[in-house]
């Protein structure tokens, strides 16, 4: 299965960017199934936390207020290029998916 | 004779539900996750919100705060926004849509490497502020934007 993270992660200057994509359908629990009209229960990521050199620098705490497929852009001092950083996610029905990648 | 195989049933479904958790990432190595927000996200006013992820909801208008969203969604479902600080000693970040059904969209920890920058895409139901709290050296700083919103992304 193609990995449900893309990650974008460049050192420019000793401040590494990552942005992130997450394919995910964020359901708020708000919506409607138009056809039976029952409410579709909410689903969505709940935490994403990046490592880079095996310790946290980044935890994003997300609600359902977050837009589908997300996306997330941070900026961390220190990491050069060749060097790996992980982000995993997992979403309120203890779903997850983690990735490496490396700094550009 | 039903002993046994009642016993092997049961360990069966329990090396099955193992794996299945082991499939699906729930038994990953996990490190720092912090207790999830859980009340904050579920709140439905800007104060109840706001003392749930930063523990208060006094905060101080700051214009060292920079907080980049468009005046106008054309599609509430999508509304980029983009909070960087020049503020000292960053400890987090959380974004708030205050006319949403739970006003706060998301709440972001950073560590000492971190620099005061976000950037992320949130849904909004109306045309509402949105305000971007930053905590820095334990006191709450904000900046707030109106957003209007042309087509809602809650609900429908």
């Amino acid at each position: 299965m193609a990995s449900t993270i893309k990650i974008r992660a460049k050192s420019k200057s000793g401040t590494t960017t990552v942005k992130a994509l997450f394919s995910h359908p964020m359901e708020t629990g708000n919506r409607k199934d138009k056809k039976t009209g029952d409410k579709i229960p909410a689903h969505h990521i709940t935490e994403i936390t990046a490592e880079y050199n095996g310790s946290v620098v980044f935890t994003a705490q997300m609600g359902p207020a977050v837009s589908k497929n997300p996306y997330l852009s941070f900026k961390f001092k220190g990491g050069s290029s060749g060097e790996k950083i992980k982000i995993t996610w997992v979403d309120n029905k203890g779903k997850g998916d983690s990735l490496e990648a490396t700094i550009k | 004779m039903n002993d046994i195989r009642r016993k092997f049933l049961k360990s069966a479904a329990g090396l099955g539900g193992i794996a299945a958790a082991i499939g699906t990432g729930l038994l990953m190595p996990q490190r720092a996750f912090a207790a999830y927000l859980e009340d904050a996200f579920h709140a439905t006013d800007v104060s109840a919100a706001l003392i749930g992820a930063e523990g208060s909801d006094q905060h101080t208008p700051s214009d060292q705060i920079k907080l980049k969203a468009p005046d106008i969604a054309e599609n509430g479902a999508v509304v980029p926004v983009t909070v960087s600080s020049t503020l000292p000693n960053v400890e987090s970040i959380s974004i708030i849509a205050t006319e949403n059904p739970s006003p706060l969209a998301a709440s972001f920890q950073l560590s000492a490497m971190s620099e005061a920058y976000v950037s992320t895409r949130i849904k909004m139901g109306k045309t509402s502020n949105v305000i971007a709290v930053v905590k820095s050296d334990g006191k709450l700083y904000s900046a707030t934007q109106e957003v209007k919103v042309t087509i809602g992304g809650c609900g429908g």
